[in-house]
């Protein structure tokens, strides 16, 4: 295991294999928490941690594990990991696990989470694993948060809730995209990025 | 060591759960103190909210201290039952304001499954009931706030209704819900939505005590408001909740009411004389609360 590239096990996940542009995992929750910017980066710190401690966990314990209850202590694990973020949210950041609703508890069914240790964490030594961990949740983050940009300020003309279009606009006659708020044009950005994605990085276009 | 075997299967299995398990239980237990305190913080700014609507140059502050001007402006905060009769007492801070007591929405619902047996005709327990009444003094008024509970399209949906000294007049309103439908049942938190329920009056004499309902099917519009389209099922369960709720409230807001009345009628001679001095109070206290006047 010592021919481990630690640089592309960070790097990757970020563009190259993205788990949400490449891989098309964690979209439902990708849409649903993406209209404004808080809730976006605390989601997305949520899933950073997450999926790094879960897949570290997971990695410690790959030895030990009975084979054929693999993926229902799996589930134990990444579940065990969301209910602690659902409750120090609910106790440090109450206003945001408010928006955030049903979606942090939903990050135990994000396929990126179990999609890691299943693909890398129970092949790996701990510290990769956290790191492939930390680097796909961040990965994931990373559009959370373009998306979000995008949705809020066209959305809302706010960003962090603070006002970013200057009320003269308004004033002249421009109006917020109310369309934009909605979960169909998240998923319409989301393609665009994949778009863009796709034209640089050729290798990934099918033939 | 064989990790497929059936023994180390079950005794693996069994001391990962009970190990999860005794871990999410300490944190549960450390952190309950502080989520309580986010639960009763949020239920006081609710209550605030629809109470300091009554007077429509107030405006709550977001980053207002919530705690400081509900022991401020609340006058007193008790429960009563069916019957009208007072049960209980909360304690409104006036001393400490670590001390508030507030109903929270899982004491509502304790309170909403007793309306339903009643409803399902399982027993008189009208006088059974608890339900929290809280008196504000808004700027010299009296302001008596009554919350509702019932079930949504997808969870739970209650509000906070501010009701004038009369006894019948909606001078504010609040609602709040755990997971209706964005931009469609979400939208009874919204301002739109509640400031229409502003001057409307509760029919507390007849058998529908407010409606919420489509325009067109509206007969009483001073005591309906318009629902919310493509929200159906939420805007009927809002007020379905409100009818109930209401109902339930009915013999206390008309002794209220009452005593009210009478009260005036008493000093009504010496309410002439005592305006001006009243206003420039009103002034000074709102200066002073951190409320913003809105534009």
């Amino acid at each position: 295991m010592s021919d481990i590239n630690y640089k592309e096990v960070l790097l990757k996940p970020i563009f190259k294999g993205n788990p949400v542009t490449v891989l098309v995992l964690g979209i439902c929750s990708s849409l649903a928490v993406t209209v404004q910017m808080e809730g976006a980066c605390v989601m997305a710190l949520s899933v950073i941690i997450v999926t790094g401690l879960s897949s570290f966990v997971a990695s410690i314990l790959r030895n030990t594990i009975p084979n054929r209850i693999r993926i229902i202590v799996q589930l134990v694990v990444v579940s065990l990991m969301v209910i602690l973020v659902d409750q120090i949210l609910k106790a440090y950041a109450y206003s945001v696990s408010k928006t955030l609703s049903v979606y942090v508890g939903l990050i135990i069914t994000n396929c990126i989470v179990m999609g890691r240790i299943e693909a890398f964490a129970l092949g790996n030594k701990p510290i990769p694993s956290l790191l492939d961990g930390l680097a796909n949740g961040a990965g994931y983050g990373l559009i959370l948060v373009v998306v979000a940009f995008f949705r809020e300020i066209l959305g809302s003309g706010t960003l962090f809730g603070m006002r970013i279009i200057p009320q003269s606009f308004y004033d002249a006659g421009y109006m917020d995209n109310g369309l934009i708020i909605l979960p169909p044009m998240a998923l319409i950005l989301l393609g665009i990025i994949v778009w863009i994605q796709r034209s640089i990085q050729k290798d990934l276009q099918e033939k | 060591m064989n990790t497929n075997g059936n023994t180390y299967t079950v005794i693996y299995s069994t001391i990962l759960v009970v190990l999860v398990a005794a871990i999410l239980a300490f944190v549960a237990m450390s952190l309950q103190g502080k989520q309580n305190e986010n639960v009763k913080l949020e239920t006081i700014s609710k209550l605030l909210g629809a109470a300091s609507q009554a007077d429509e140059s107030l405006v709550m502050d977001e980053n207002a201290d919530v705690l400081a001007l509900y022991a401020e402006k609340i006058e007193d905060a008790f429960y009563v039952n069916g019957l009208g009769e007072k049960v209980g007492q909360m304690n409104t801070g006036k001393e400490n304001v670590k001390d508030i007591q507030v109903t929270t929405t899982s004491d509502l619902k304790k309170q909403n499954d007793i309306i339903k047996k009643i409803e399902d005709g399982q027993g008189d327990l009208a006088s059974t009931l608890a339900m929290p009444v809280y008196v504000f003094d808004i700027n010299g008024n009296d302001v008596t706030v009554i919350p509702c509970y019932g079930a949504g399209l997808w969870g739970p949906i209650w509000g906070y209704l501010a009701i004038n000294a009369d006894g019948k007049t909606i001078d504010g309103a609040v609602f709040d819900h755990k997971g209706e439908t964005p931009g469609l049942g979400a939208k009874i938190a919204d301002a739109p939505f509640y400031n229409a329920f502003h001057g409307k009056t509760l029919n507390l004499d007849g058998d529908e005590v407010f409606t919420v309902a489509k325009a067109s099917a509206i007969t009483e519009p001073d005591h309906s408001v318009d629902a919310i389209s493509g929200a159906t099922i939420t805007s009927q369960a809002l007020g379905k909740s409100i009818n109930l709720w209401a109902k339930y409230y009915r013999p206390y807001l008309a002794g209220a009411a009452a005593a009210h009345q009478a009260g005036t009628a008493a000093v009504s001679d010496s309410t002439v004389t005592c305006c001006a001095p009243a206003d420039s109070v009103k002034t000074a206290g709102t200066a002073e609360v951190k409320v913003n006047v809105e534009e």
